[in-house]
């Protein structure tokens, strides 16, 4: 699997507040039956996004312009909970590159990083920032490791390990790495 | 030098060290595997021609998407045909690839973090993982067990190994007495509304004190289990003479068992190791636990008034609980009740819900149902007549799985429903939309069922 290179991202921020929303909200256990990726854009959020009957709500989530969003701001711990691989694949899938939080759940963070979106954790002062201005437009530049905010927002550094910034700037994913192991994972299983 | 258990077993694991630009390889002794999160693993594979390295680390079952009811034809009443897609895509994978897989014929069969440890396949000092984050359960005999999402599992797959950073560790000491009517259950909820939800993100737990070498493999299991709910991938017990014993016997252990036990010992952490963070509890402070938010780290004791709000986060999941602050929450309506899951379904949790139900019938305003963790629990469970318990009382006895924990066979409950459940999670509709959970032990549900009332189980007689 491999995913669109990501380098310098300038979009409007989409701001989902609430801390802790967990990866039950991001893709509910009843979209998990499928055996493929395909479509899961259309099931993320889906609690905020359909009605008890189904119908689309009028959450920013089904506009366009909030379609058009690829940096999302979430609350403190983003993605705690089940470690489906399904919440990152229907965020990017969605049109997300990147989500930007206080805090971010371990499993959920290392899932991202092999799906192409970047899991950010900035410091408080910028993630209140970004929390009290949605739909502003925020650079997030990988290359620096800086999330850049209009507005005189300032420039705030981010940590990404080097492997995985890699990996996400060429599109490749860590498959081809390990299997390069081959001799010494042999020579591992030999040793014991 | 000084080493922690998480230490020892690391670096017992290391195929490639870490370096600035590369973390470490580190190999895997055991891979199980399920329906839900290895059907796009196992298509990358095939997609890229690659074959499973070490079919024999790999372990198959079915649990998640599996109905707990059998038709009286013996038809089995999938949710949806996507849901038998996927069971039979699990089994024709793991047929291909020469994986063992305990499917429906298996007496071995069940939640997937019940069968490792039932078949010994689970042991000390290993690393284990799978498409599940409640791998956690397994740390409870001293391995390094985490969840992995499906692009990992791909990759154990290919090569038995995977990449990551070493994380910090934290040890959890408590010690003293716990009161009488405490269960393991309620230790680790304390714990987690103590650190909270993501109090362990970044951490390996070692679980240290008294309180935890008195407890049995299954309470082991039920504390490990719950790590993740406060953010921590792997939670960790030392193995001792409680660890062997149970493992003894059972059909995965080495052959030498007396030299493997001697080698697991010495996996404890060493006197003087330090950790990265401590945290101390005293068991005396702990009591039966109940959870009123919509997160595992909403939890107060039974007998506790409910706790103001300290977010707009907090309001609204008091609103989406129909609770209020300063309110009781004993006495509060119940509607159902599941014991169950990865957390709770082995036979103490199951005797110790019969022992309340023993006698006693559930209230009239509550449907109860009882899941046991895997085919062989089932058998020992009705071997010892706590079914003839269950079902006298009026609670529902299920086949093996993972059932109401997260609802995705189908077994949820209705909007609005307050079911208190002894699964890990209270998340907003994780239990059927606009159901409200209460996570707790199997005596705090068990009283709960017959009071029709959120109740303290120390206020009820149990014959167990």
């Amino acid at each position: 699997m491999s995913f669109e290179p990501l380098n310098t991202v300038t979009s409007r921020t989409l701001v989902l507040t609430p801390s802790n929303i967990d990866t039950d909200q991001i893709m509910p256990a009843k979209f998990l039956s499928m055996t493929t990726k395909a479509g899961l854009g259309e099931h993320v959020f889906a609690n905020l996004r359909y009605d008890a009957q189904g119908n689309l709500t009028d959450h920013e989530l089904n506009t366009d312009a909030g379609k058009a969003c690829e940096i999302l701001v979430a609350g403190h711990n983003f993605g705690c909970g089940s470690s489906r691989e399904h919440a990152p694949w229907g965020l990017t899938d969605y049109g997300f590159r990147v989500v930007i939080s206080s805090e971010i759940a371990d499993i959920f963070r290392t899932n991202s990083l092999k799906n192409g979106l970047l899991p950010i954790v900035i410091e408080k002062g910028a993630h209140q920032w970004l929390l009290d201005h949605p739909g502003e437009d925020v650079t997030v530049d990988l290359n620096k490791c800086e999330v850049r905010l209009p507005k005189n927002g300032g420039t705030y550094s981010f940590d990404v390990d080097a492997f995985s910034r890699l990996c996400l700037m060429n599109g490749t994913d860590e498959m081809g790495y390990l299997a390069a192991q081959d001799d010494a994972i042999a020579e591992f299983e030999a040793a014991r | 030098m000084t080493k922690t258990l998480f230490d020892k077993v690391w670096e017992r694991h290391i195929v490639v060290p870490e370096a600035a630009a590369n973390p470490a390889t580190i190999y895997i002794d055991l891979h199980l595997i399920h329906e839900v999160t290895s059907p796009q693993a196992f298509t990358e594979l095939n997609n890229r021609g690659l074959k499973v390295r070490r079919p024999d680390r790999t372990l198959a079952t079915i649990d998640h998407s599996t109905p707990t009811r059998v038709n009286a034809d013996g038809s089995r009443p999938y949710v949806t045909p996507q849901a038998e897609t996927q069971v039979e895509t699990l089994l024709a994978n793991t047929k291909a690839h020469g994986i063992e897989t305990h499917g429906w014929e298996s007496d071995n069969r069940g939640i997937v973090h019940v069968m490792g440890p039932e078949l010994g396949a689970t042991q000390p000092g290993m690393t284990i993982v799978c498409g599940d984050s409640h791998t956690s359960t397994h740390g409870a005999f001293g391995a390094i067990a985490f969840g992995i999402g499906t692009t990992q599992v791909g990759h154990v797959l290919a090569t038995q190994c995977i990449l990551m950073p070493k994380p910090k560790t934290m040890a959890i000491n408590v010690n003293g007495k716990l009161p009488k009517g405490v269960t393991p259950k309620d230790v680790i909820l304390h714990i987690i509304a103590e650190i909270g939800v993501g109090g362990g993100t970044g951490y390996a737990l070692e679980y240290r004190g008294n309180v935890f070498e008195d407890m049995s493999m299954e309470g082991r299991m039920t504390v490990c289990n719950m790590s993740i709910e406060a953010g921590a991938r792997c939670g960790m017990v030392a193995p001792d003479q409680i660890t062997f014993d149970f493992l003894n016997g059972r059909k995965f252990v080495p052959e030498d068992f007396d030299a493997a036990c001697e080698d697991w010992a010495s996996l404890a952490t060493d006197k003087g190791a330090v950790f990265d963070k401590e945290v101390s509890l005293r068991a005396e402070d702990i009591k039966p636990m109940v959870t009123y938010g919509t997160h595992p780290g909403m939890g107060i004791a039974i007998d506790a008034i409910i706790p103001g709000a300290a977010d707009n986060a907090e309001q609204d999941a008091l609103d989406y609980m129909q609770l209020s602050s300063g309110e009781k929450i004993a006495g509060t309506h119940v509607n159902k009740v599941f014991i169950g899951s990865c957390t709770n379904s082995r036979m103490e949790d199951l005797r110790a819900a019969a022992g309340i139900f023993k006698g006693k019938k559930v209230a009239d305003n509550v449907t109860a149902i009882v899941v046991p963790g895997s085919v062989l629990i089932k058998a020992l469970a009705e071997e010892e007549g706590l079914d003839k318990i269950f079902i006298a009382a009026g609670a529902q006895w299920r086949e093996a799985g993972c059932s109401m924990c997260l609802g995705m066979n189908g077994d949820i409950g209705a909007p609005g429903d307050l079911v208190v459940s002894t699964s890990n999670r209270n998340f907003m509709g994780r239990q059927g939309p606009g159901v409200r959970t209460v996570l707790a032990s199997p005596e705090t549900a068990a009283a709960s069922a017959v009071a029709g009332v959120i109740t303290d189980p120390r206020t009820m007689e149990s014959a167990a």
